[in-house]
């Protein structure tokens, strides 16, 4: 292997690769888990993300750019479960890259690692776009993001040892920043508990499960299907009996739905960076909590 | 619990991902179990249109063009079923994928698509494929029909690739290490379809047919996405037959034998505010096809009279094209419209330039520039039904005007497609 790759290097063939031979080159489905990697592999990788916060994830395509990203990868980011099911199969079998395959090391699934919510009882179409192995969405539980922080460290380490120094040093100062935040975040989310809000799509039911939100209705009347005139009145009317204290919608989503049902109710409608670069203030996962918790105290009062 | 194990395991089939193993997460209950457990991700298409047609589709013919003989006509007049076509796929262990895609046609055969094992990561960037499966010359000929964005085929498509070129054969694709995507590779066939033969090219060792491609692509801004290709696809036709009339009304065969060679250049550019298709986006679409065919054409009447079977040279050089454009303007909807046309260009035929025949033996071959428009709307209840209608002015025949509109569904049960580019 090793012998083609200096064949192929003498011939010019991969000049163009050589400065990843440098530093681990991770490619991330979703900006979350770039930021996760940014902050345990630092100086060491190279890190590109797939997808922005303005981009629903369900729906990329597997376009040339990503494809020729992939095919260059040390190391892969997903989040799985079916999230990426539309574009990821395509990007591993157009790539020619067998680092990343699925069962090489260069394949992370950070939803693995963590317990999925919202596991379907019935899988069926009729029911909307749902996840056979449950809700996606892992990211936003940010005890969630400490468990797979702990497996993406170990992986590091067995991809780059050489690097292993540096990997366990970041891991260990990045466990303990989030601890001390996570601490920060319950006492401040301590007085969200129980407070019921309207969703755009079931991306935020890590986010309310960790806090103790209630989801008191959901704007897509199916998952991952455009709000209709029929359910958002059914919603107007829900809100009458029991109101919601906040409408919440992603960074990607349109904010028609959530400012039709705001107008109508004199609900809040806010909108959640959701991931890394939604808002200005989510710089980083750290970012992404404290502005996410800012947004929804500054609207629940 | 059982049920819930096997569509997980279906749905993470199709991912190409063995079901989550429960070693790995110990949170994750319901286990592959049983041996259905390494059941392969299964899909079926379901189509179907409702024709209206001015023009009889039963005497469809492109004039200028040697006829494909696939099945380059438009949907049947009234109710008809579309081709149901069935995905199987899985990976065959940690080195082949395996694909077989059926289609049963309304006339109640089965079809055999694609069906092809590929490489998974050889590593540097190298795929190889081999059985049947769709050419990758151009852009849209690899495409299956229901991801297709109009009913039917482009007219280029019909006439220089039958419709559709399937090959049974092998691919290379090597992929650069390059953050601006470029690929480079090639196809040997047997020579299978069109325009090698309608009857599946020659008998004889070594290959067939060969189709050598290379794509470059990339972003632009944060909004758009594009990707080139250039094709060059070579076949050596032997004994190539249509039928035709000649000049007395008789019935002929004339068939190509000779060498056959297709330049395709094709681009793709899609556009979506941030990326994001959700709620708009737009596609624009071409492709410019070139062909020159050199050999002898053999005119057949079947019987010993005067006339009976003459042999002369053939060369042509002949070109096509289309652009389309599709619009999601809001969620659901799409509106597109495509712009096709042909350029019966330059032939030569040894027997009218001696003498031995008129131009008018070979009417189908006369020149002619066949153009159509076409229009559509289409509807998607989710990323698995859509419901489209179409409007085309067909001028594919020198002497009518073809109206042709269409009302179709294409729906898909099991495993998710792929959002391919």
């Amino acid at each position: 292997m090793r012998t083609t790759t200096k064949i192929l290097a003498s011939l010019g063939l991969i000049a163009v690769a050589s400065p990843t031979l440098a530093a681990l080159n991770i490619f991330a489905c979703e900006p979350e888990w770039g930021a996760l990697a940014q902050e345990l592999a630092g100086d060491k990788a190279s890190i590109y993300s797939a997808t922005t916060a303005l981009q629903d994830p369900h729906r990329i395509e597997a376009r040339p750019s990503l494809i020729a990203r992939v095919r260059s990868a040390d190391l892969l980011i997903c989040t799985g479960s079916e999230l990426e099911i539309g574009w990821l199969p395509l990007l591993l079998t157009q790539s020619g890259n067998s680092r990343i395959q699925l069962g090489a090391p260069g394949y992370f699934e950070a939803s693995r690692y963590v317990a999925r919510i919202e596991i379907p009882k019935t899988i069926d179409r009729s029911l909307g776009d749902i996840h056979a192995s449950g809700n996606p969405h892992v990211h936003l539980d940010p005890r969630n993001i400490a468990r797979v922080a702990d497996a993406l460290a170990e992986r590091l380490v067995q991809l780059d040892p050489a690097n292993a120094d540096a990997f366990k040093a970041r891991a260990n100062s990045f466990r303990e920043r989030w601890r001390a935040a996570l601490s920060r975040w319950e006492k401040e989310a301590a007085r969200l508990k129980g407070v019921p809000v309207v969703v755009y799509h079931k991306d935020m039911s890590y986010f309310l499960n960790w806090a103790g939100m209630r989801e008191a209705g959901s704007l897509e009347p199916k998952p991952g299907l455009p709000a209709t005139p029929a359910h958002l009145a059914e919603l107007v009317e829900k809100m009458k009996r029991e109101p919601a204290k906040v409408i919440v919608y992603s960074a990607y989503n349109s904010p028609k739905a959530a400012e039709f049902l705001s107008d109508r109710t004199k609900i809040p409608a806010l909108m959640l960076p959701f991931t890394i670069g939604g808002t200005d203030k989510a710089k980083d996962l750290f970012g992404l909590f404290d502005d996410t918790i800012a947004r929804l105290l500054a609207n629940v009062k | 619990m059982y049920r819930k194990g096997v569509m997980a395991l279906a749905v993470s089939a199709a991912l190409g991902l063995p079901y989550p193993a429960a070693a790995q997460t110990p949170v994750q209950t319901g286990g592959p179990g049983s041996e259905n457990a390494f059941n392969p991700a299964i899909s079926l298409i379901l189509n179907g249109t409702y024709g209206n047609l001015s023009q009889d589709p039963a005497g469809y013919k492109i004039d200028g063009f040697v006829p494909t003989l696939g099945e380059v006509g438009p949907p049947k007049r009234g109710f008809s079923l579309g081709e149901s076509e069935l995905t199987i796929s899985a990976n065959v262990d940690h080195y082949f994928r395996g694909t077989a895609i059926i289609a049963l046609t309304p006339e109640n055969e089965a079809e055999i698509e694609e069906a092809y094992v590929q490489t998974l990561g050889l590593s540097h960037g190298f795929t190889a494929k081999a059985g049947r499966f769709f050419s990758g010359v151009g852009y849209l000929n690899e495409i299956h029909a229901h991801a297709w964005d109009f009913t039917d085929a482009p007219l280029a498509n019909k006439v220089f690739l039958g419709n559709q070129l399937g090959e049974d054969g092998i691919q290379i694709k090597w992929v650069a290490p390059t953050d601006l995507y470029f690929d480079i590779g090639f196809e040997a066939g047997r020579g299978l379809q069109f325009p090698s033969g309608p009857d599946g090219g020659r008998s004889k060792n070594g290959v067939g047919s060969g189709n050598l491609f290379a794509h470059v692509g990339g972003d632009i801004g944060a909004s758009t996405a594009w990707q080139a290709g250039l094709s060059y696809l070579s076949a050596s036709p032997l004994e190539r037959s249509y039928e035709d009339t000649d000049s007395t009304g008789t019935p002929v065969t004339n068939s190509f034998s000779g060498k056959s060679s297709l330049w395709v250049l094709s681009g793709v550019l899609k556009w979506a505010p941030n990326r994001n298709p959700t709620y708009a986006n737009f596609k624009l679409q071409g492709e410019f096809f070139r062909r020159r065919e050199n050999g002898d054409l053999t005119f057949d009447t079947g019987a010993a009279t005067a006339g009976g079977t003459q042999t002369g040279g053939y060369t042509s050089a002949q070109s096509g094209m289309y652009l389309q454009g599709v619009v999601q303007f809001m969620p659901q909807w799409r509106v597109g419209y495509r712009y096709d046309r042909l350029n019966a260009g330059t032939t030569s035929n040894g027997l009218v330039d001696s003498g031995a025949l008129t131009a008018a033996d070979f009417p189908i071959l006369a020149p002619y520039n066949p153009t159509r428009h076409t229009v559509m709307v289409d509807w998607s209840g989710s990323e698995f039904s859509r419901i489209r209608l179409q409007l085309a002015q067909d001028k594919s025949r020198s002497d009518v005007t073809d109206n042709q509109a269409f009302l179709q569904y294409i729906m898909s049960l099991g495993a998710h497609g792929a959002h391919k580019f």
